[in-house]
């Protein structure tokens, strides 16, 4: 192709394509120069204390464990809620459904899923979640106002649905990859739909629902507007933790009925609301790098994972 | 029966997966339970929009009784001599409330078509450099830098462009406003930019090769094929990502939030302050009493997102469909 090219003098061309060029070294050079500031700026206030210590002074001085542990907190059970119903949708579009009108409206559903603005899941939280299962709950127990109100469960149940095409489209991806003979060979044994899907389809596409999984954490991990009314506070000196005791044995435990600290809202609220906003700019860098630090780590692992099974199938 | 005879037997019963008809009830009933708790699953998506539609204009319906829609648009004002002052302000909270949702419209609008703009360049420029120019090899290592691009949670661009970008273009342009419109566009872009790449680098890499070697055969350079032979092939696609990143540019929230400045003015300039509809709900939501009507007003703001977004991602996914039906050549 090249040599092809090269015979003809094409000097806009030329000029056109290393313009092209250009531009995609300045995105990359751009990307390096804003990750560059944050870690040059953020990795002088890291440490052991920063990390593992609350905030202090009103917020201007200490650590952001809370704001970790919350984030950490939330995305578990976003996790357990989510990845559940999305591998199991996944499963039904691919291995059980034919190809009908009801299914090509889940799959339009799942790409507009995608599309609705965070923002818009925040007042679905608000709606749904606190409002109508909360509230409702709280009529039929007769607890005043105990789910009826912000809390870590319908924050994490609305990230949940967030994050829900995400784990839905890599299982699908992952699902489709295995190839159709393994399927034939299984039916060929004897084996019925189930364990076709159990023992042979599943075990191959693990790794690309892991993909999605980790996509998915690192997504929710990163949103703030969808929680910023739905539970996420400003500051609070107290994990949401209580003790749940059987007998004489106490286990710490998420409660999820508790409001919590926002590793991305800490950083939103330090940048915009807080008392002193350039007193706290390196803690501000400090948090931002952190974050940015469990995001990266998180989408190179799901990029390394992807890469890895898309090779195994390639030998296949 | 021969063994052999046998064995085709069992072959042909299983080539016509009537697989499910000899095996015991017991197993029937529970393969026909586990297929409905698949499919009770799968119509969870569908379950999802439908409840989002619902809650959303359950709650911003109440607005158009308590409000009404005029108000949404402008509001009427007596002045003390008597005239009609006719007001295009949002000021939910003062005691004579001005619901008008133009400034927010017009907020989005100078956010989201300035950062559309700048990514189409940006991001289809990467498009075609990741399908058409890039050394193959060198490609799989800077595809999941875009990604990685993309995965920059959007706080921390509301951030960077709070505590950079602007007073970077502070001391370059000299704005009216410090936080305006320009710099949350900016800001914008760089969650837009990997969308447009990505989808272009899609929609170029699936127009196939005999097209550019038919174009190189007829002594087309480079530049010309793909000029005139690939992007206009892949033109469907490359619009479904603008009109993509179109969508997620009036979705975005965070970085409007920190970076626009966040006064609801009616300007034409984008160096001036803006609000936006998603900037609006996210700083208002917080602090509304239940069940007033400011508080209706925040929901069906929500609906006007909801449906602009939802339309535009509809449409960008019949183009692309249409794109995929194409292209099996």
């Amino acid at each position: 192709m090249i040599d092809l090219t090269k015979k003809h003098k094409d000097i806009p061309g030329f000029i056109f394509i290393n313009l092209v060029r250009l531009i995609f070294g300045f995105l990359v050079l751009l990307l390096f120069l804003i990750l560059g500031k944050i870690f040059i700026e953020g990795i002088g206030v890291i440490s052991f204390e920063f990390i593992f210590d609350e905030p202090r002074n009103n917020m201007t001085e200490g650590g952001i464990f809370p704001a970790i542990f919350g984030t950490v907190a939330v995305t578990l059970i976003m996790v357990l809620m989510a990845v559940p119903l999305g591998v199991c949708s996944a499963i039904y579009l691919n291995e059980y459904a034919k190809d009908t009108f009801f299914t090509r409206i889940i799959r339009t559903s799942v790409n507009n899923l995608a599309g609705v603005p965070s923002i818009v899941f925040g007042l679905f939280g608000l709606g749904f979640f606190i409002l109508f299962i909360g509230q409702g709950i709280d009529e039929v127990l007769e607890t005043g106002l105990l789910f009826g109100q912000p809390a870590l469960i319908w924050a994490s149940s609305t990230l949940a649905v967030l994050v829900l095409p995400i784990v839905i489209v890599s299982t699908l991806e992952a699902l489709n990859s295995v190839p159709k003979s393994h399927r034939d060979a299984s039916y060929g044994l004897g084996a019925t739909k189930w364990q076709t899907v159990k023992n042979v389809v599943l075990p191959q596409a693990r790794p690309g629902i892991l993909t999605g999984t980790i996509l998915a954490i690192s997504r929710g991990a990163g949103e703030t507007a969808p929680i910023l009314f739905l539970g996420a506070a400003f500051f609070l000196p107290n994990l949401p933790v209580t003790d749940l005791c059987i007998g004489d044995y106490c286990i710490p435990m998420i409660n999820p009925a508790k409001q919590f600290m926002y590793l991305a809202y800490h950083i939103f609220i330090l940048a915009t609301q807080s008392a002193n906003p350039t007193k706290t700019l390196p803690l501000q860098y400090g948090s931002t790098l952190v974050l940015i630090t469990l995001t990266f780590l998180l989408n190179i692992t799901a990029i390394l994972f992807r890469y890895r099974f898309r090779k195994i199938l390639g030998k296949l | 029966m021969t063994p052999n005879n046998q064995e085709s037997d069992f072959f042909n019963k299983a080539a016509n997966s009537n697989y499910g008809k000899k095996i015991r009830k017991s197993t029937r009933v529970k393969e026909g339970f586990i297929k409905f708790f698949f499919a009770v699953n799968g119509a969870m998506a569908l379950v999802f929009i439908i409840l989002i539609f619902v809650f959303l204009f359950k709650e911003g319906f109440k607005a158009l009784e308590h409000i009404g829609l005029i108000d949404f648009i402008f509001l009427d004002r007596p002045e003390f001599d008597g005239t009609v002052n006719r007001v295009y302000e949002w000021y939910p909270t003062s005691e004579e409330p001005r619901y008008s949702l133009i400034p927010l419209l017009l907020g989005t609008l100078l956010t989201a078509l300035p950062a559309t703009i700048i990514s189409t360049i940006f991001g289809v420029a990467a498009g075609i450099y990741l399908s058409e120019i890039a050394n193959p090899k060198f490609k799989e290592f800077l595809k999941p830098l875009i990604e990685l691009f993309a995965g920059i949670p959007t706080v921390v661009l509301g951030f960077i462009m709070l505590v950079i970008g602007a007073s970077f273009f502070n001391e370059l342009l000299h704005p009216a406003n410090r936080l305006n419109a320009f710099i949350a566009a900016l800001g914008l872009s760089f969650v837009i930019i990997p969308v447009i790449a990505s989808l272009t680098e899609d929609a170029l890499h699936s127009i196939p090769n005999e097209l550019r070697m038919a174009s190189y055969g007829l002594g087309a350079t480079k530049w010309q094929t793909i000029t005139r032979v690939i992007l206009p092939a892949a033109f469907s696609g490359v619009s479904a990502s603008i009109i993509l990143g179109f969508g997620r540019a009036i979705g975005e929230t965070m970085i409007v939030l920190m970076a626009s400045g966040n006064a609801a003015n009616i300007t034409s300039s984008i160096f001036n302050s803006v609000r936006t509809m998603t900037a609006t709900i996210a700083a208002e939501m917080g602090e509304v009493s239940q069940g007033s009507d400011h508080y209706y007003a925040l929901f069906f703001i929500g609906i006007v997102l909801f449906t602009i977004t939802f339309f535009l991602n509809l449409i960008a996914e019949v183009i692309i469909n249409k794109m995929r039906k194409k292209n099996t050549f």
